[in-house]
């Protein structure tokens, strides 16, 4: 196996390129590094300038996605020997605009989260001394794999409809929506409801399927829209012939 | 800064995001699924041809000849040919989203997806063999 590789990393300096270039550097490669950690070699021994996202380094955080030879991945979950003998190309994540080399601004997903109103509604909380809203592992079950999302952006980079229809909403907020929506403790589903059957919302998505197929945590935000299809549709058929409600 | 003096907005000059028109040919998965919207074209296609059909034996014996004479050339064997194709491929992509969207129960337990799958195909079997027995047992 080689013991080094070499990555293609796309610069962006905007104060002094118009346009992203391509910077070559060679770090080592033993088995057990990830990209990241030769990006983090690139940063430490060889161009302090390089700037990208990371933190938790064990896939939990999601700062670190990028295009790794054209494939939206978390760098840190993408080890440098799978792509021996080289070179690796190192993108910033597609669809977003590119702040400076590795690092995008994600401020149009932030914004289209918070519509979705990504968090457990009450129409009324509780008392406290009523104890804790109580589920079965089976209602759990119902929307645990969509909670695993970590906003990583991955799929947001895979999606051909996000990035021709900047104003689609995106396989995660929708994803993250259905988390709540299924939630037993949620009651927040109506208002959901405004905002994802919507053009931009769950009718945007055509399927591709690719969001699916990149995420790093089995969320399967494609089937969660193509789920979420369904029961616009049902709630339709349902307002139509009972309009003043069941 | 002196006082009174208004802090220019600070603009981040960055790299707006841009989407070749042949983004669809960069992959596999990418390719798959404009062909499937492209068999929507032959799904309409397969509508019209029936039509005509309908249109050719309410008209009596000799239109719907000529409409068997037409349905025989070489050009319009060969789309249905293709529409055939795309109609076998449109269907199975169609089948395999169905288990993602359906979330169906029994009891307390989720069915799994491959049951729902297995679902659909038998209903188009069953579907294909009541159409086969209309033609040619009936």
């Amino acid at each position: 196996m080689a013991d080094r590789i070499k990555l293609q990393v796309a610069r962006y300096r905007p104060e002094r390129e118009a346009e992203a270039t391509f910077d070559e550097y060679e770090v080592p490669c033993p088995k057990d590094w990830v990209v990241l950690d030769g990006l983090n070699h690139v940063k430490d021994r060889i161009d302090g300038t390089l700037a990208y996202r990371w933190s938790c380094r064990m896939g939990v955080c999601g700062s670190c996605g990028m295009m790794v030879n054209g494939e939206p991945k978390l760098t840190c979950a993408t080890f440098l020997a799978d792509y021996a003998p080289g070179p690796i190309r190192v993108e910033p994540l597609r669809n977003f605009p590119v702040v400076r080399d590795l690092i995008v601004d994600i401020g149009d997903f932030m914004r289209k989260l918070v519509t979705v109103r990504p968090w457990i509604v009450r129409e009324e909380e509780k008392p406290l001394s009523a104890g804790e809203y109580l589920q079965t592992p089976e209602q759990m079950d119902d929307y645990k794999q969509y909670s695993m999302c970590i906003n990583c952006m991955l799929c947001y980079a895979a999606c051909p409809v996000y990035g021709l229809d900047p104003l689609f909403i995106g396989p995660a907020a929708i994803a993250l929506a259905q988390r709540y929506n299924l939630d037993s403790r949620d009651e927040g589903a109506a208002e959901r409801h405004r905002v994802l059957s919507e053009h931009e919302g769950i009718w945007g998505c055509t399927f591709v399927g690719e969001c699916t197929r990149v995420c790093p945590k089995h969320v399967d935000p494609a089937g969660a829209i193509q789920r979420y299809k369904l029961t616009a549709a049902v709630e339709t058929v349902k307002a139509f012939f009972m309009p003043r409600g069941a | 800064m002196s006082p009174g003096q208004v802090q220019p907005e600070y603009r981040q000059r960055v790299l707006p995001p841009r989407v070749s028109t042949l983004w669809w040919l960069g992959k596999g998965t990418y390719f798959a699924f404009i062909l499937r919207e492209l068999s929507c074209v032959f799904v309409a296609w397969f509508v019209a041809y029936l039509l005509l059909l309908v249109r050719a034996v309410s008209q009596g014996d000799a239109s719907y000849q000529e409409f068997l004479a037409w349905s025989a050339t070489t050009p319009i064997l060969l789309l249905n040919l293709v529409s055939f194709l795309f109609l076998i491929f449109h269907t199975v992509t169609f089948f395999d989203a169905a288990p993602r969207a359906m979330v169906m129960k029994v009891g307390r337990n989720r069915v799994p997806g491959r049951v729902v799958l297995a679902g659909h195909y038998a209903g188009w079997a069953a579907a294909s063999a009541i159409v086969c027995w209309l033609l040619l047992g009936a």
